[in-house]
């Protein structure tokens, strides 16, 4: 435990009658990275607050740093960074004001703070704003501030609830590469995602979590494979029947396959694709059915999290679509 | 490989010193204080309407015994209300910082729990120190005087500024505990407005009705305005000015320890 940046220990929390956190365990290594992904509401920023010193568990116990959050959080505060899931940023300062303001209040002198600021808002790609009062940010840029200020103090153990809602293709990829660097000079960091492709990207461990409890972990590797076998994509020439195909594979997934009506694709959950895979080749000739394309492949970590929940994690769009038709449907 | 805190130099020694962490914050208030329209108008515009409104409206209707102008009469009261007023500002920014999440940062920060209310109060009361100083110069040239010395004068401002502290505490109590900015704003005038048109602020408690006047005696802004008036007007200044004094602190003891406990455990949504 000694090594651990992060430990938590049966980690429950209540709001009224509702379980926000049910029993959590966790563990970030020193130096480490744990992404902990989860759909809205799954108690992901209660846990970050409980870390943070923000909120007492009602029970269990948990260590930043070697510290307990709930006797000695004045220690913890010294050691952590936090972007919380708005971005707490003084709209009538300025950016650079913001951050020596912080800087501050991290017990940085004024010069330290002045040229830490300086060094961020380079690093966040703020250099242009820097002098403008956040109010005329964009919600990106206030997001960047906001991270930029959970960095001022180089914290050993940095706190990030959902860090990447609300930016651009461009600012995400550049976020993405300060947390790297972070982390490659020994950063432990935890952040909260909803975005799978985030999780992957950033964190060496993934926990999902579901109702206020840890309902998996492991790498993003070991979770692919937990969530079961292989997938086989079928990419139907056009004007094939996708049911049909669906209906003639299904005999040998493990699971019900996955029709994808717009991409005109089959998806197969397969327990062992290779040995399997005469045995496709034979039924769909039988049945006089011809495939485009065929790939047998890892389940990605959308789809494991899809196993693990029974609800798809949030993604880039196409959602609003499908919910068009349940609703036309439902009238 | 070396730690990334060394040449950074985080400060990892203790709490963050109380002066670094209030100064820090009462910097950013007040220069929010000269960015944020309604505030600079809360400080400047209304304190002087105040005077002027007060004065011309009232002032040729009122006779107050034993008072030759009306405003020598009005003004020290007049110092409450607008930093009442003010005062109802501090509780709309806590509420405001508690719903976009700065409380959740700065409570994540190695500095005191009180810096962050501490910081508020003094820089309400630097805002209070001129707003007092405006309304003595804008009174002086419709006709008011001090008329009880250098040092009694001396002892209203300071006597008006406490007040803004006591008033500031509330706010942060009820901001942090109502948590809606503009629920916050409102609880804030509220009991402002109550209690200065039941007080001895524009008229002399002797010419309400009997059954207002047991109410407007025991009004705490009644004993404070009245403590100000003897220290600018002249007369007897002992009794009203402990009167004041009790009312201020038994506010501050029950106002700044409810506001500290409840900033414990703020943290939005």
């Amino acid at each position: 435990m000694a090594d651990a940046a992060v430990v938590a220990e049966g980690l429950g929390k209540r709001f009224g009658p509702v379980a926000a956190l049910d029993g959590v365990d966790l563990e970030l290594p020193a130096s480490g990275v744990l992404g902990v992904l989860g759909p809205n509401g799954a108690g992901k920023t209660t846990m970050v607050r409980i870390l943070a010193t923000l909120l007492r568990p009602d029970r269990g116990r948990a260590w930043v740093a070697g510290f307990d959050v709930a006797k000695n959080p004045a220690a913890v505060r010294r050691l952590i960074g936090l972007s919380g899931q708005y971005a707490a940023v003084d709209p009538f300062l300025t950016g650079r004001e913001n951050l020596v303001m912080i800087g501050r209040l991290y017990g940085l002198t004024r010069r330290q703070a002045r040229s830490r600021a300086g060094e961020l808002i380079g690093r966040l790609e703020l250099d242009s704003a820097a002098g403008r009062l956040v109010r005329t940010y964009s919600g990106g840029m206030r997001r960047r501030l906001d991270v930029a200020a959970s960095l001022l103090a180089a914290p050993v153990v940095l706190f990030l609830d959902e860090p990447t809602t609300g930016l651009d293709p461009r600012g995400r990829l550049a976020l993405w590469q300060v947390l790297n660097d972070l982390t490659a000079q020994g950063t432990s960091l935890l952040l909260t995602t909803q975005y799978i492709e985030e999780a992957e990207r950033v964190a060496g461990t993934v926990v999902i979590i579901d109702h206020g409890k840890v309902i998996a972990s492991g790498t993003p590797d070991q979770l692919k494979t937990r969530a079961g076998g292989d997938r086989l994509d079928l990419q139907a020439s056009p004007g094939q029947d996708l049911h049909k195909l669906a209906a003639v594979l299904a005999p040998l997934a493990a699971a019900d396959p996955a029709v994808d009506e717009t991409a005109g694709r089959v998806t197969l959950p397969v327990a062992d694709g290779a040995q399997i895979l005469p045995e496709v080749a034979t039924r769909l000739a039988a049945a006089g059915l011809h495939v485009a394309a065929l790939a047998l492949r890892r389940p990605t970590l959308e789809e494991a999290f899809l196993s693990y929940t029974g609800q798809p994690a949030a993604g880039p769009p196409a959602e609003p679509v499908q919910l068009e038709h349940a609703a036309r449907r439902t009238r | 490989m070396t730690t990334v805190t060394t040449g950074t130099a985080a400060y990892r020694g203790s709490t963050v010193p109380a002066s670094v962490s209030i100064a820090t914050i009462t910097a950013r208030n007040l220069r929010r204080l000269f960015r944020v329209p309604t505030l600079l108008v809360f400080a400047t515009v209304q304190p002087v309407l105040f005077v002027l409104l007060f004065t011309y409206a009232f002032g040729g209707a009122i006779h107050v015994p034993g008072v030759t102008h009306y405003i020598d009469y009005l003004l020290p009261g007049i110092f409450v209300l607008a930093i009442g007023f003010g005062a109802s500002q501090t509780g709309v920014a806590i509420a405001e910082d508690l719903t976009t999440g700065m409380i959740d940062r700065f409570r994540s920060l190695p500095i005191s729990a009180t810096a962050v209310l501490a910081g508020r109060v003094a820089a309400d009361a630097l805002r209070n120190l001129f707003v007092v100083a405006l309304m003595i110069g804008v009174g002086a040239a419709i006709g008011f005087r001090f008329h009880a010395g250098p040092a009694a004068a001396l002892a209203a401002v300071a006597l008006a500024i406490a007040t803004g502290l006591v008033l500031s505490w509330l706010n942060l109590l009820l901001g942090l505990v109502v948590r809606d900015p503009e629920s916050a704003g409102l609880a804030g005038l509220f009991p402002i407005i109550i209690l200065f048109f039941t007080s001895s602020t524009l008229v002399p408690v002797a010419t309400m009705p009997g059954w207002l006047q047991a109410f407007a005696k025991a009004n705490p802004i009644t004993v404070i305005t009245g403590a100000l008036r003897a220290l600018c007007l002249g007369g007897p200044t002992t009794r009203p000015v402990l009167e004041a004094a009790a009312w201020l602190l038994g506010l501050l003891a029950v106002t700044v320890p409810a506001a500290i406990a409840s900033y414990r455990h703020a943290t939005s949504a």
